[in-house]
């Protein structure tokens, strides 16, 4: 599987990313004019696309994360359990996201 | 290794020739950093992710008061320096795999410390701004 590559992928992805999370703490320091930039770009269609991808890189990431755990502690190496782990990460991620954004949606992230 | 292949005699022995080298000369510092900042994340992950939620479509005023409080700062300040130093290990993992050329290394190396340093301290002052009320 090209997993790692992946792992690598979204890992920069989310560096770059930071800048939106910086963008948003900045802002709400700097008064209600700024906040509402924020909170106009991350409501728009490419907003909130960008913020998607953002939440399904970071939960990919953190599950990839925990299986090269698994393999730093020594388990996780046959073929099978390889395979599982993979699987696991790339499925439980998009899942995950999409747990994400219904308690969003469902706590007022519609707004 | 055999003592063959030195042209010259030495008493130093293969290890300390290699100790303290590597492709950062730092050894497994950055390793074991990278999985602990990856560990605190990891438990953090779920407290910041209700924060961001509780946070949307809020206005300017809730979220001032929202960041602002000390249980909601503390762990935004623990998630971004681990944040910022996890990714800074990680960018230099990446750049040292890809980047041959060494002045180009080097700057790229420097760029990247620059940036992390720079996101972990705007959200730092952020977040202390808030947290301050001034």
């Amino acid at each position: 599987m090209a997993l790692s590559i992946i792992h690598r992928a979204t890992g920069i992805a989310l560096y770059f990313g930071t800048l939106l999370l910086v963008w948003w703490l900045v802002a709400a320091a700097s008064g209600p004019a700024a906040y509402a930039h924020v909170q106009a770009f991350a409501g728009s269609i490419i907003g909130r696309l960008i913020v998607f991808g953002y939440t399904w890189a970071l939960m990919h990431h953190m599950l990839s994360g925990i299986r090269h755990f698994i393999w730093d502690l020594g388990y996780g190496f046959k073929a099978n359990e390889r395979e599982a782990l993979t699987w696991g990460a790339l499925i439980g991620g998009i899942a995950l996201t999409v747990l994400i954004w219904i308690v969003a949606y469902a706590n007022g992230g519609g707004r | 290794m055999s003592t063959s292949d030195t042209p010259k005699r030495s008493l130093r022995t293969p290890l300390g020739r290699v100790r303290n080298l590597g492709a950062a000369h730092s050894g497994t510092s950055d390793f074991w950093r990278q999985r602990i900042t990856a560990v605190a994340m990891t438990l953090l992950m779920i407290p910041a992710l209700v924060i961001i939620v509780m946070l949307l479509g809020r206005n300017q005023v809730y979220a001032a008061q929202t960041l602002s409080s000390i249980p909601v700062a503390v762990i935004l300040l623990l998630f971004i320096f681990a944040s910022a130093w996890h990714m800074k290990i990680g960018m230099q993992v990446v750049i040292e795999d890809y980047v041959h050329n060494e002045k180009l290394k080097l700057v790229s190396v420097m760029l990247n410390n620059f940036f992390s340093v720079a996101v972990a301290l705007a959200s730092t002052y952020a977040i202390l701004k808030l947290s301050s009320g001034v």
